[in-house]
């Protein structure tokens, strides 16, 4: 056998050869099936809603060329409107009761010295893993006439409510917001709950040694502490309240009763799936597209001034 | 009389647990509901919010309960099918999607070749395009293709989602020392050994999640069957429920079971995984 020395010079040699020879193509094929699907299913689709946008189509298949005529249309239609005032007022009550609710439940898992954390995550987090599909289904159960949940129990409490009353038909963004309130209440708390955890234990030590209330502690300490997740959830909020459907087209079984449960992405729906016009509903999901593009720069320009100041 | 710091603190939890409790119960009420619905005949729903009253241990008709609800939907209406749909399509989206999403994360995250600062905007941009902008044309692109009504037109266009890619390349910058990598390629070890013997193990939780973040948006997903699918007999859970509710509305012991049918499976999961899914979800997505 040969001395050690004589056997690391060539081996090292070898070494920085391999090195460099090794991942050139390597990285390619592993990027392969990304590539592949980012072109044929986003790219390509992206490419031709733009040209959809334009047209009037009946079908896959008989197309007509119409310019602007469908954002024009669009602009012009109050059942669009309707749409977008809807789903602004579900945002809405996404924004200002579903995250308070989430905070509110982080502040409280967090408290130190308490027991149980771990099992009331479980319970609050749960019903985010149940589909909007079937969110709508319990809740369109929870809410029916004289079977359903909230009208057996009040009409148990109080003899003189009406077990018939239709739930559905007159409070429907109510119904909506409190379904999603039930559904994502915990799934946010998760985010906030971990931002809190981040919060630094010496500076709410120190904050409370110079004699800061808990208001003022939570206002001055933890507030700009967890912002950054705060804008995050608020963002992703307004966004995926921006693309509803599933919730309200299952719970009201369509647009509800007068239209009051039709959302942007129902109407896109409603007019690429339903009266089979692919051409308006990519126009539709044009618009939408800037909406919510416009709503993710907002954020950024927000983010950027609270760094700056 | 005066309490010590420590009784105070104590003290001052109970608020904390009443509030988290009367929370929990809250969120614990719907389910509870459709559990109880589930296995009681028509009658006993129109007559009692949750268990049926008699004079069993507890006061409650234990004798009443029923499974007649779950032999109809897989007797007569054939959920079993449904749920076999939801299983295969939601199994095999997550394998695949975990699977490709990881080797790109790994190539993104820890090799260093031309274009990869090009591929990863290309992630990034992929990540704020909104799905209800695709609707449209990728009907019609799976029209073109002739992948409607077929299972390959729900997979094929989820099988590299670009948040996925994103996640496991964040996940493998910091946990996937490239020493390692170098070393066993020194060793002579191919670049797949690699990926599948050093690098999937030591991001297994992330892995966790991400099969569970897949499999669940396949098994929620509605439109997407919707949309793809017509013969009924390929539904999944999602679309075949929603159907069963239009056909037998008023029946509300069979739409309760077969919702119950539709949640338990993805809860029972969860529960299982519940640890790594948590932990996959935050460091995610709140480090970005």
């Amino acid at each position: 056998m040969s001395a050690p020395a004589a056997r690391s010079a060539p081996a090292s040699a070898a070494v920085v050869r391999r090195y460099r020879a090794e991942p050139v193509w390597v990285p390619w094929v592993f990027l392969a099936p990304f590539l592949l699907t980012f072109g044929v299913f986003l790219v390509w689709p992206l490419i031709q809603s733009v040209v959809m946008a334009c047209q009037q189509t009946f079908g896959p298949k008989s197309t007509a060329w119409v310019g602007l005529a469908n954002f024009s249309f669009l602009l012009q239609d109050p059942l669009f409107w309707k749409a977008v005032s809807n789903t602004a007022l579900f945002a809405a009550g996404s924004v200002f009761l579903q995250l308070p609710v989430s905070l509110g439940l982080a502040l409280l898992l967090n408290r130190p010295g308490l027991r149980g954390r771990t099992v009331f995550r479980l319970v609050f987090f749960a019903p985010s893993l149940v589909g909007l599909v079937f969110v709508g289904l319990l809740f369109s159960l929870i809410f029916a006439p004289r079977t359903g949940l909230v009208n057996s129990v009040l009409h148990d409490f109080f003899p003189a409510f009406d077990p018939e009353f239709p739930w559905l038909q007159i409070y429907v963004m109510p119904a909506l917001i409190l379904a999603a309130l039930w559904l994502y209440a915990g799934f946010n708390m998760v985010y906030f709950l971990a931002a809190l955890q981040g919060v630094p234990e010496e500076l709410m030590e120190a904050a409370a040694l110079d004699g800061a209330g808990p208001w003022h502690r939570f206002r001055h300490v933890v507030l700009p502490e967890i912002l950054p997740v705060g804008t995050f959830v608020v963002l992703m909020s307004l966004l995926g309240s921006l693309q509803l459907f599933e919730l309200p087209y299952i719970l009201l079984i369509g647009a509800g009763p007068d239209n009051r449960g039709l959302t942007i992405v129902m109407y896109l729906y409603d007019n690429g799936f339903v009266t089979g016009d692919l051409g308006y509903a990519s126009a539709v999901g044009w618009v939408l597209a800037l909406l919510m593009g416009s709503f993710a720069l907002g954020q950024r320009w927000l983010n950027k001034r609270q760094e700056e100041s | 009389m005066s309490l010590s710091h420590a009784q105070r603190q104590k003290l001052l939890l109970i608020p904390i647990y009443i509030a988290l409790t009367v929370a929990g119960i809250f969120t614990l009420i719907p389910f509870a509901w459709l559990v109880c619905a589930a296995f009681k005949t028509n009658a006993d729903i129109f007559t009692s919010n949750f268990l049926p009253l008699g004079d069993g241990f507890l006061g409650v008709a234990w004798g009443r309960l029923t499974l007649v609800n779950f032999v109809r939907l897989f007797k007569e209406l054939g959920i079993g099918v449904a749920l076999t749909n939801s299983i295969f399509l939601s199994a095999t989206s997550a394998l695949l999607a975990t699977f490709c999403c990881s080797l790109a994360g790994y190539a993104l995250a820890k090799f260093r070749f031309a274009g990869r600062g090009l591929v990863t905007s290309l992630v990034l941009a992929a990540l704020v395009v909104p799905g209800s902008l695709l609707m449209a044309p990728g009907y019609k692109l799976l029209y073109d293709l002739g992948l409607l009504n077929s299972f390959a037109g729900l997979i094929l266009p989820g099988l590299t989602p670009a948040f996925g890619v994103f996640l496991f390349r964040q996940a493998m910058v910091n946990a996937v020392p490239a020493t390692l990598i170098e070393s066993a390629r020194i060793d002579g070890a191919g670049e797949f050994r690699i990926f599948f013997t050093i690098v999937l193990p030591l991001v297994r939780p992330m892995i966790g999640a991400y099969l569970m973040i897949t499999f669940l948006g396949t098994w929620n997903n509605f439109i997407g069957p919707q949309i793809v699918l017509q013969d009924p007999d390929s539904f999944p859970l999602s679309v075949a429920i929603n159907q069963l509710r239009g056909l037998y509305g008023t029946d509300y012991g069979l739409i309760m079971s077969g919702t119950m049918v539709s949640i338990a499976p993805v809860l029972a999961l969860f529960l299982l995984l519940q640890k790594e899914f948590i932990a996959g979800l935050t460091s995610g997505a709140v480090k970005g």
